[in-house]
């Protein structure tokens, strides 16, 4: 964002490790807003935000609801399966019409790569990229940050691996970049089949074997193991890819005792996490939820309200 | 038709470069020598002379796409760009696959600004299933045969359309039917938007290899030495397509190739704009990709740069780039933007742009080739030297995704003669 010199957040390649220290340090002012009786500030009081989820989301769109309910903003829902865009509208005349009504912020989740880049283009409102495609899904990958932050300090030199289908994962392209700025060493676990093509220009190492790194992880991160992607027969079936790349209980014994077990949600248990693992007290799969309401009001506040010069924390929270 | 004088311009044909005037009369050239004079006389001080271009590849729109282009508009630009034909794709809706779709075209191009020459479909319908009846189009002038965008994958299929075109010399005048690949194996390439590599990794997109389109050149190269038939590789991206195609030159087979401008030039990168004016089919490439088709075009291993003119409406071009249809215009930039990045000679550019494509397209009869006297006056006039700025908002394409928009270019077509006739002048198209 200050890099970038945008007022969007569409890629976590447009932070530098500045941006995301001052995104995490609001956040930290922003959690404790969630623990008042009555958690609301006045924030972004006045501004009103739109919901444009072209793809099916609950979580994702339910925290940000959360985060702009808590900074006070009104909020709009832009339902893809009930609009004009079933009668053919295209995003361009989707977006145009949508921020003619006076919008100060777009959140937008597409199943199409870049989709929210272009509608960047077509509006004068923030754009917050909430997931496109196989791309970016920067708002997971800063929540993931803070969660990570919380328990083990800074990251300087801590071993992430990240485990799973990479290649059409948008929260491993969002977390690869985000970890490796924060100073992380992180290392992509999966089967050729569900690694990209080419890793050149990631800052990242990659294995095909999860046990050559378990050991000396920090941080053991899973990803979704897409069922749905079975007809493309990346794996010959769920019980070997539990049996080579899940986080059995076997797997997780050999994990040091700080390191964190973590999921962007929502998990198959015995795929790609043994049931029982998921629920260990170094897992911190529910507190990754919790957290992202709290990013998600840093970020809707930094784009949305008091820009990017430094922030009255004061000011925020009163 | 009054006479016509061109002065003191510079011929570069397959003959050779020299300079002489040159007189057009009833749409023939009738006199080349010095000091010639008439009615109106074209001053062609400083400015090349060559045999009009022939695009072996575009899509005019017609019949079925006409809100992105109509074969007037699209010959209005092919004409700026220096075309005096242009091979029209088949696949339009309906195909060109049968004789009622090529006399309609015949017929939308009557106003045309320059020859317009019909494909035809290889199957019916371009589904891959049974031949189109290519005798009886090749009796109404079709030379050259493609299914368009996926081409013909059935193994089977591809060996009996070369079998077949290889037995219509007799009703062709006595050239090669030619069969025309643009395809890359399905299985392999599907859903795949853009290279799959580097690019395609970094920004999630799905890949198409380079190896899908080489399984098919290599497979059509041995279809070739089974049958003698006559194979031509549309749009050529790869380094290993390159390479393939010189070897089985080199091996005496009778197949030739194109290369478009852009796969010269550009490089899969642009897609990291999301921009859907950069996604073509096939995609852009790598830096070593595009050098091995400088390197096959310099060579005469790739034979001609085909534009695969693809115009596309703005809404069209807006859509997401893993749903916007492929393609970019061509026409109206083709020599300028291979004059500025290719590194050829004009002789080269005269070569791969006019006498080469005349050549395949089975249209040497009247276009390409030499400039000499009773030959029909096709003919491009270009200033070489000439800077300027590519700009869609300026083209006669009905559409405007040109993936060149802002670039610098060298070499502007100043007049365009197509039959005699005056179709482009100091720039400006007459009709």
């Amino acid at each position: 964002m200050r890099r970038s010199g945008t007022r969007h957040l569409l890629s976590m390649a447009d932070l530098d490790r500045d941006d995301i220290e001052q995104i995490l340090n609001l956040t930290e002012s922003f959690a404790e807003v969630g623990e008042r009786s009555i958690p609301k500030v006045p924030a972004l009081r006045g501004k009103t935000i739109a919901w444009v989820f072209y793809e099916d989301s609950t979580r994702t769109r339910l925290s940000f609801e959360t985060a702009a309910k808590r900074l006070s903003a009104d909020t709009m829902n832009f339902s893809v399966s009930s609009s004009s865009v079933n009668k053919g509208e295209s995003l361009r005349d989707t977006i145009e019409t949508i921020t003619a009504m006076g919008i100060d912020g777009v959140v937008v989740r597409h199943r199409a790569a870049g989709a929210p880049h272009q509608v960047a283009q077509w509006t004068d409102a923030s754009v917050i990229n909430a997931g496109d495609g196989w791309h970016q899904h920067p708002t997971q990958a800063l929540l993931d940050l803070y969660s990570a932050t919380r328990h083990l300090g800074e990251l300087d030199g801590k071993h992430v691996a990240i485990v799973g289908d990479i290649n059409h994962s948008r929260v491993a392209r969002s977390n690869a970049i985000g970890f490796a700025a924060m100073g992380a060493q992180v290392t992509l676990v999966g089967p050729p089949t569900l690694l990209p093509p080419s890793l050149a220009g990631w800052p990242v190492e990659a294995t095909h074997d999860l046990d050559s790194v378990i050991d000396d992880l920090d941080i053991c991160y899973l990803l979704r193991m897409q069922l749905e992607r079975q007809g493309q027969a990346t794996v010959p079936t769920l019980r070997e890819y539990h049996q080579e790349f899940g986080l059995t209980s076997a797997r997780a014994d050999r994990l040091g005792s700080d390191a964190l077990i973590m999921h962007p949600g929502p998990m198959n248990r015995g795929v790609e996490i043994a049931g029982e693992v998921a629920d260990r007290p170094n897992a911190i799969i529910t507190e990754q939820v919790a957290n992202g309401v709290s990013v998600r009001m840093a970020v809707l506040f930094l784009l949305l309200g008091a820009g990017l010069e430094p922030v009255d924390h004061n000011l925020a929270v009163a | 038709m009054p006479d016509l004088v061109l002065t003191n311009g510079t011929l570069v044909d397959g003959d050779g470069t020299r300079r002489a005037d040159l007189r057009i009369s009833d749409g023939l050239i009738t006199d080349i020598g010095d000091h010639l004079d008439g009615a109106t006389v074209i001053d062609a001080d400083g400015l090349i002379v060559a045999p009009g271009f022939v695009d072996l590849h575009a899509d005019l729109g017609e019949p079925g796409g006409e809100e992105a282009e109509t074969i007037q508009t699209g010959s209005r630009s092919a004409a700026l760009g220096g075309y005096t034909a242009v091979v029209a794709m088949p696949a339009t809706e309906p195909p060109a696959d049968s004789l009622a779709v090529i006399n309609q075209i015949h017929d939308l191009a009557r106003d045309a600004l320059c020859e317009i020459v019909p494909s035809g479909t290889v199957t019916v319908g371009r589904h891959g299933e049974m031949l189109s009846p290519m005798a009886e189009l090749v009796r109404a002038g079709v030379r050259m045969f493609t299914d368009a965008i996926s081409g013909v994958q059935n193994d089977r299929l591809m060996r009996t359309a070369l079998e077949y075109a290889s037995g219509l010399t007799h009703l062709a005048d006595g050239l090669d039917v030619v069969v025309a690949q643009p395809g890359a194996v399905e299985s392999l390439a599907a859903g795949g938007v853009m290279h799959e590599g580097e690019w395609s990794s970094r920004l999630g997109m799905p890949g198409q290899p380079a190896e899908a389109e080489e399984l098919m050149v290599m497979r059509d190269i041995a279809l070739a030495r089974l049958t003698g038939g006559r194979v031509h590789f549309q749009h050529v991206t790869t380094a290993g397509s390159v390479d393939m195609i010189r070897a089985a030159k080199a091996a005496g087979l009778a197949v030739t190739a194109e290369a478009t401008p852009h796969h010269l030039c550009l490089d899969h990168s642009a897609c990291s704009s999301f921009d859907p004016v950069f996604k073509v089919m096939p995609p852009l490439r790598t830096i070593t990709d595009t050098a091995a088709v400088r390197a096959g075009l310099l060579d005469g291993t790739i034979d001609a740069i085909a534009t695969d003119h693809s115009p596309r409406t703005r809404q069209d071009k807006e859509r997401p780039f893993l749903d916007a249809p492929p393609g970019v215009i061509g026409l109206e930039t083709a020599f300028a933007v291979a004059n500025t990045e290719l590194g050829a000679d004009i002789e080269t550019l005269v070569q791969l742009l006019s006498t080469n494509p005349a050549r395949i397209a089975g249209i040497g009869d009247r276009h390409g080739g030499v400039i000499a006297v009773g030959r029909p006056a096709n003919l491009a006039i270009i200033d070489l030297d000439h800077e300027w700025t590519i700009t869609a908002a300026a083209m006669a394409s009905r559409s405007a995704n040109t993936p060149f928009e802002g670039r610098t270019v060298r070499g502007k077509v100043r007049h365009t003669i197509w039959n005699g006739d005056h179709v482009v002048n100091m720039g400006e198209a007459t009709r």
